[in-house]
């Protein structure tokens, strides 16, 4: 079974909601839109209060190269454009809008559930429509999509690689849309090759979703040059660079972009954003969130329209544990914890998982027994317990010496560690002084 | 309320002291056999051995670090206790066993301070001090034969080797143990290290629980025998047999237990071969040429030594140019 080389680990699953349907959910009252849910310049809001939207209305505009648009995910009047906190604790513009109760969406989209196979649109139509969709990199990264399809020049790119790995624990978003929507994810890997003009896609899935692999394989028999790979279970293969590896078992050099080495990698949920936006000429307004936890009565996949805070999703599942004491958005692994039951599902929200007091917290931590799992662990092939003593010192040269800078931030090293050593919170801290300290070099 | 902290908000269920318990876990097969072949002697060294080591780490966190935490709780203690008395002979002196507690404890681990800040093993501290403080109750062996104690004194098969080379024999005049024994145990030698079946299986249970990794033990044992064989291909009369050489003395005891010790081994997974092959190396070396008939406590040491050393191998990093 393939898998990537260096590293990694495997964390108990807690797949609680796996299997289940996707359940659209209410039109939520009031939705708070932040102008930025995407790595890059934040969209400017082009609506005023007062004005009238429906469902797919623009309502910020891309501003940059590297940015994307917004667009309104219920219909009703823009009540008030503020500065509100994401779930990364920063405020954004954040244009919130009041529900009129219709739920009327744009007329040009195509609301039917009909599969639409082929499009006789050329492959910069679609990846214009692509890029004013708005779609990002849904996986959690949140990387514009129209960027990764306009590569530099000078490189050629061989691969399509489809992201259904979903190696995060406790969240079933992707596994659940596979499971529904395997042929238009396929058909939308179909517009990416388009786009590309390449004819070589490869769909990667952990083989602990094998109906998973079963739909899509069944699905993707019908192309040519589309092929469903079984992937051992192992985090963080969900990470692009990892993923790479383990599906064409080459490396991307360091600090280069998938396109170095021919590849662009896309999360199933931005494939099927590709579908709908080429399509359905449905923008992206809506997407699948996992609401869980161990304690949590009904654990699901819901199809929440962006916007809806995060409070507002407890209701469906049999309201908010009592013993709930952190909420993250996102998975246990990579995830944020929110500080607050406001704030709002955004592009990146692949799950909302509750723990409770006694998961939250962390444990006492204990003398280091120099055991080496973090070294173990590492799938960059760093040496994080040295990392962590070397950032609480500040010693940045040999921070970088020790290629701090390379860290993925994907929490292995904190995971496996026996003594509890918060491990990744002081690598953060060295990574930001190290690279703060080569740009003032600069 | 909410708790908000930075990522990962997810933890193995690993910690240090379920860690030291499966080590203790692994010890027992060893453990049970000392029991069968020494008697209640061994039971009494064993006892001795623990209760002062854990004495000792307690005295010195409370009295002398003032430490309100007591380190007793991660079992690290009793290990370096046990460990220590399978490396003595069981008809030691208890005050001995006492002092060589006193040193594993108190000079080898809490001097550096304590768990995870040692830079020689502790219990291998412990009884090298007891060697070359008192050699000869340290290589006084009871003989051991058909699991019952005839109260003689006799060798084992390796101080029988290095006496008779001394003397002038040739291995094939010399009566050594079959492998057979070796493997079972019906050899003299320190409580915990002669039978080499008890130890295998208490070092696949480590494997197996993934308590420790293979790279040490198959590097120790391997290069044992790497080296032994080049010598015995030499010259077969002087050199021993290469499997003679990984099924006696505190060989296994020392690959699988000693060498694997988390705080004093290297922590990638190249510096732990070559910090294996470095102690099989020495230890065949010590073993060939030494004055002494054994050299796996002081090649472990000496690899310990030179652990920080190796630990400067960077391993290489995923898109790195070399």
């Amino acid at each position: 079974m393939k898998t990537f080389k260096i590293g990694g680990i495997h964390p108990k699953e807690n797949k609680l909601s796996a299997g289940k349907k996707i359940e659209p959910t209410p039109i939520p009252e009031m939705v708070y839109i932040p102008m930025s849910q995407h790595i890059g310049a934040p969209a400017k809001p082009i609506v005023a209060v007062g004005d009238t939207v429906k469902a797919g209305t623009k309502i910020g505009e891309s501003s940059g190269f590297v940015s994307a648009n917004i667009f309104s995910s219920i219909s009703g009047t823009v009540e008030k454009i503020d500065n509100i906190a994401d779930a990364s604790g920063f405020k954004k513009q954040t244009v919130i809008i009041k529900s009129d109760g219709t739920d009327t969406w744009e007329e040009t989209i195509d609301r039917s559930t009909d599969l639409i196979k082929s499009t006789n649109l050329t492959p910069d139509e679609i990846k214009a429509k692509i890029i004013e969709a708005g779609i990002v990199g849904m996986g959690g990264a949140t990387f514009p999509l129209g960027v990764k399809l306009s590569p530099p020049k000078d490189v050629t790119i061989t691969h399509i690689l489809v992201n259904g790995v979903e190696c995060e624990p406790y969240l079933t978003a992707d596994h659940s849309l596979m499971l529904e929507k395997a042929e238009e994810i396929c058909v939308g890997v179909e517009l990416l090759k388009k786009v590309l003009g390449i004819n070589t896609a490869i769909i990667g899935i952990e083989n602990n979703k094998p109906d998973a692999i079963e739909k899509m394989q069944n699905a993707a028999s019908a192309y040519t040059g589309t092929q469903v790979v079984p992937l051992k279970v192992k985090y963080p293969q969900g990470s692009e660079k990892h993923l790479i590896q383990a599906l064409i078992g080459v490396e991307v050099p360091s600090r280069k972009l998938p396109a170095s080495v021919g590849v662009i990698v896309s999360n199933v949920a931005s494939v099927f954003a590709v579908y709908e936006a080429v399509m359905k000429n449905k923008p992206l307004f809506e997407r699948v969130v996992t609401v869980t936890g161990t304690s949590v009565k009904n654990p699901s996949n819901f199809l929440v329209r962006l916007g809806t805070r995060t409070g507002d999703l407890f209701p469906l599942v049999g309201g908010i544990p009592e013993d709930t004491d952190k909420i993250i958005s996102g998975g246990p692994m990579m995830g944020k914890s929110i500080s607050s039951v406001e704030i709002p599902i955004t592009k990146g929200s692949s799950g909302v998982v509750c723990m409770t007091e006694n998961e939250a917290h962390r444990k006492k931590e204990q003398n280091c027994i120099r055991c080496g799992r973090c070294v173990e662990a590492c799938p960059i092939g760093l040496e994080p317990y040295l990392l962590n003593t070397l950032a609480k010192k500040s010693m940045i040269p040999e921070l970088l010496e020790h290629n701090i800078t390379e860290c993925i931030a994907c929490g292995s090293c904190s995971f496996s560690c026996p003594a509890n050593k918060p491990l990744l919170d002081y690598i953060r801290l060295g990574k930001a002084k190290a690279i703060q300290a080569t740009m003032e070099k600069k | 309320m909410l708790t908000v902290s930075p990522s990962p908000h997810y933890q193995s269920e690993t910690n240090t002291t379920k860690l030291m318990c499966n080590v203790l876990i692994a010890l027992v097969p060893a453990f049970i056999f000392s029991l069968i072949v020494f008697g209640i002697s061994s039971l009494i060294l064993t006892i001795t051995a623990i209760v002062s080591c854990c004495f000792f780490e307690f005295a010195i966190n409370k009295w002398l670090f003032k430490n309100e935490d007591c380190s007793i709780k991660d079992c690290s203690a009793i290990i370096t206790g046990l460990l220590l008395s399978f490396n003595l002979p069981n008809s030691l002196p208890l005050w001995m066993v006492v002092i060589g507690s006193l040193v594993a404890i108190g000079i080898a681990k809490m001097s550096f301070g304590g768990l995870g800040c040692n830079i020689f093993n502790p219990a291998l501290v412990g009884r090298v001090f007891l060697l070359i403080s008192f050699p000869a109750q340290m290589t006084t062996w009871t003989k051991v034969q058909d699991y019952t104690i005839d109260g003689t004194t006799g060798a084992t098969p390796l101080g029988m080797l290095k006496e008779n080379i001394l003397s002038g024999k040739t291995i094939s005049q010399i009566d050594l143990p079959t492998f057979q024994d070796l493997f079972i145990g019906n050899i003299g030698g320190s409580l915990g290290e002669i039978s080499v079946i008890a130890l295998i299986i208490g070092g696949l249970y480590l494997l197996f629980t993934k308590t420790i990794s293979w790279h040490i033990p198959v590097s120790v044992l391997g290069s044992m025998f790497l080296f032994s064989g080049i010598l015995f291909l030499i010259n077969p009369e002087i050199y021993a047999n290469p499997l003679f050489h990984i099924f006696s003395g505190g060989a296994m005891l020392g690959a699988i237990f000693m060498a694997t010790d988390y705080a004093t081994s290297p922590m990638t997974p190249t510096g732990k071969i070559i910090f294996g092959i470095g102690i099989g190396f020495i230890t065949i070396i010590i073993r060939s040429f030494g004055a002494y008939p054994e050299g796996m406590s002081f090649a472990i040491l000496l690899m310990n030594a030179l652990t920080p050393l190796i630990n400067k191998i960077q391993p290489r990093f995923y898109g790195s140019n070399k």
